[in-house]
């Protein structure tokens, strides 16, 4: 329980088909999907797959449909066996349990939930979301008193009695999702759980999603064929194509570092100023002026050539200082505290997106302070940074975009 | 040429030896074995006496109020309910009460015992592909093989009585309630069993909780075929010496008398029309969770 890991996983592969070990030897030799198919009419589900899950995060596995990202989250349960490689949920090694321990991880460890809901029609909310309970063998009230303070968790009480075919979409899947919180387990699978929501109650769950993660720190493996929502979701996506993972990183990795032109593709239409958040993009203040005198401010600004710097107290953040500012200040007798001449620039908070800082910036000359919640400074983003950051990726690009791998 | 006008059939005298060999062999074997399998049925046959004494010997008007109830509970219909007490009503006033009850009686054990037999098999068929293709033309044989055929070996094996004739009614009604037992397991939507191995289920508690409570209301529409075999059966099997309605038919047709076919021909169209209303409206309900009810 001391590792931070909850799942590894290590050069998966899933081959279907009438003899998987023999397509796998030929996919270890460098076959493709296609080119297997082709071959063998097998067909390639994973193709060495590793990846780390850590503990508490919300991971998002991102693909289009056929990519494998569904086969994959159903290894981790193994309600499908792997052709070759290993599995590790919290030091255990999955693949070498026995059935009873395996129902024994599915009932206590893990749940899942589902893209078409899976609730069972002839049960009611109170029963299907008390479902995992039973299944354990917890006692009826027991299982009915947890089941009902997860139904008040999403929103549903009042609903106890009433039948799936009863509910809207949305609500079913809150259903869904309380009734895999109720085992009170470790690891939550969460497969295309919003895509079969209109977009707005999808947006809701999202919301619903993020605001009880804060609360339970459960790991959450969540798949999607949605950018905006992994983006939205992820601490960290992986993106699936092809049965290969093409890339594994933080949004911002993701969005300002494509690995591939798949990648770049599939980022190339996000709004980034909706999807990035200020701390993501930001870079250490060029100049950091504590509360000295003039002079002193002066000789560091002459020394580093900044032709600003940003002044911080005690008390945080206090505002920029240009050297023009100080320049005029000096030849002034008695000099003013250097407080005086600092001007407010434009600042936001970290957790900010781009979007909600840029009018701001726009207004202003300097450039965008980031500051955390006690007021300290973090950061800072200068408007070329936010132009590069905006402007589409392009393959002429890549050496642009490549700093921000320094400043992160 | 001969070969060519006339089919090349076996030698006559092969062909009777090979006839009087397989029934001179059933019959040692029910020689053998008869007053075991007879013995096996004992517990059968005393269900059959007792549910036909207890049909017969209750007062008839708690009858009619016990099937009322029934109809009640099942179906919450107030039409089903008037229907089957007046249809009950008129078979007593033309005097068919006690041959009604008989086949009742019977109809009731056959369909029972159709039930704990076939719902297993269908479940194990669900299960294995190969028994499965198995089982299926099996089933066809039972459901197209002229009922009268398989009347004979029943009576070699048990003799003529409520037992052999229960016997034939159950291999002539057992079929749809293994059908679709087999196919409604096979439909349950895989989604949801998914989801039973998600949250741990052992094979048990998938079908507990998910296969055979969704496979139901299939399951029920193979119970009301059941049933409605059964009864045809029933008649049938009066020429074996089950007693009720069907014995008055029989008695009809060897003697002409038109009107005492007629009366105890609507008596059976009568009691058949109450199963099956009973049953199907039992079934439905049992679907009601899937009618969507938004805005509650």
């Amino acid at each position: 329980m001391a590792s931070d890991v909850a799942i590894e996983v290590k050069n998966l592969y899933k081959i279907f088909g009438p003899n998987p070990q023999r397509g796998y030897e030929r996919v270890r030799n460098g076959l493709d999907k296609e080119a297997l198919l082709a071959e063998s009419a097998h067909i390639l589900g994973l193709n060495d797959v590793s990846l780390t899950i850590e503990r508490g995060e919300i991971f998002v596995v991102m693909g289009l449909s056929g990519s494998g990202k569904s086969t994959l989250i159903r290894h981790f349960n193994r309600l499908i066996e792997p052709t070759a490689g290993s599995i590790i949920v919290d030091g255990v090694d999955v693949l070498a349990l026995s059935y009873e321990d395996l129902q024994t991880l599915r009932r206590k460890k893990m749940s899942m939930v589902f893209q078409r809901f899976a609730l069972l029609p002839h049960r009611t909310i109170l029963r299907n979301v008390s479902y995992g309970l039973e299944i354990q063998g917890v006692a009826t009230d027991e299982r009915e008193r947890r089941a009902a303070e997860w139904i008040e968790a999403v929103g549903l009480t009042g609903y106890e009695n009433h039948y799936p075919a009863q509910l809207s979409g949305g609500m079913q899947q809150r259903v869904g999702l309380a009734r895999a919180l109720c085992t009170d387990p470790e690891i939550l699978l969460m497969d295309e759980a919003f895509s079969a929501l209109d977009p707005l109650i999808r947006s809701q769950m999202q919301d619903q999603l993020i605001e009880l993660q804060a609360r339970l720190k459960k790991t959450i493996v969540f798949i999607t064929h949605d950018l905006d929502e992994a983006l939205r979701l992820g601490d960290h996506i992986a993106i699936l194509k092809d049965g290969v993972i093409s890339q594994i990183g933080t949004p911002a990795e993701i969005l300002l570092e494509p690995a591939d032109a798949y990648v770049r593709a599939f980022v190339k239409d996000v709004n980034r100023a909706r999807a990035l958040t200020v701390e993501t993009v930001m870079r250490p203040p060029e100049l950091r002026l504590t509360d000295e005198d003039l002079e002193a401010a002066l000789t560091e600004m002459k020394r580093t050539g900044a032709t600003r710097g940003f002044l911080v107290d005690k008390q945080g953040y206090r505002g920029i200082v240009t050297r023009d500012a100080v320049d005029k200040a000096i030849s002034k007798t008695p000099h003013p505290a250097i407080s005086a001449i600092a001007e407010e620039g434009p600042s936001a908070p970290v957790g900010a997106t781009i979007a909600d800082a840029l009018p701001g910036t726009l207004e202003s000359d300097h450039p965008l302070a980031i500051v955390d919640k006690d007021g300290t400074l973090v950061g800072v983003v200068n408007r070329d940074r936010l132009g590069e950051i905006l402007a589409p990726p392009d393959h002429e690009d890549e050496s642009r975009t490549e700093p921000s791998r320094a400043a992160a | 040429m001969s070969w060519l006008t006339e089919f090349p059939a076996m030698d006559p005298d092969t062909l009777r030896e090979l006839k009087k060999a397989i029934d001179s062999g059933f019959l040692q074997f029910s020689r053998t074995y008869g007053d075991a399998i007879e013995y096996a049925f004992e517990p059968v046959k005393f269900l059959l006496i007792h549910s036909e004494r207890l049909l017969i010997e209750t007062p008839w008007p708690i009858i009619v109020l016990a099937i009322a109830a029934i109809a009640w509970l099942a179906s919450r219909s107030v039409k089903i309910v008037a229907g089957a007490v007046i249809t009950l009503l008129l078979i007593g006033y033309f005097d068919m009460w006690e041959d009604t009850m008989k086949t009742v009686s019977m109809t009731f054990v056959c369909t029972l015992l159709s039930i704990v037999v076939g719902i297993p098999i269908g479940v194990a068929m669900s299960r294995s592909n190969r028994l499965q293709s198995l089982v299926t033309p099996i089933l066809d044989v039972m459901q197209t093989m002229p009922s009268f055929v398989y009347l004979i070996p029943v009576v070699m094996l048990l003799g003529i009585g409520k037992v052999p004739g229960l016997l034939a009614v159950v291999i002539y009604a057992i079929p749809p309630i293994i059908r679709l037992t087999n196919l409604g397991i096979r439909l349950v939507d895989k989604d949801l069993l998914e989801a039973a191995d998600a949250f741990g289920s052992s094979k048990w508690q998938k079908l507990r909780d998910v296969q055979m409570p969704l496979a139901l209301p299939t399951i029920m529409a193979g119970i009301n075929q059941t049933i409605m075999m059964a009864l045809a059966m029933v008649v049938i099997a009066s020429m074996i010496g089950v007693q009720g309605l069907g014995q008055q038919v029989l008695k009809s047709i060897s003697n002409q008398y038109f009107t005492l076919g007629v009366f105890n021909g609507l008596a059976i169209v009568g009691i058949a029309i109450i199963f099956d209303r009973i049953s199907q409206a039992y079934g439905r309900r049992m679907q009601k969770y899937q009618e969507a009810v938004h805005g509650l």
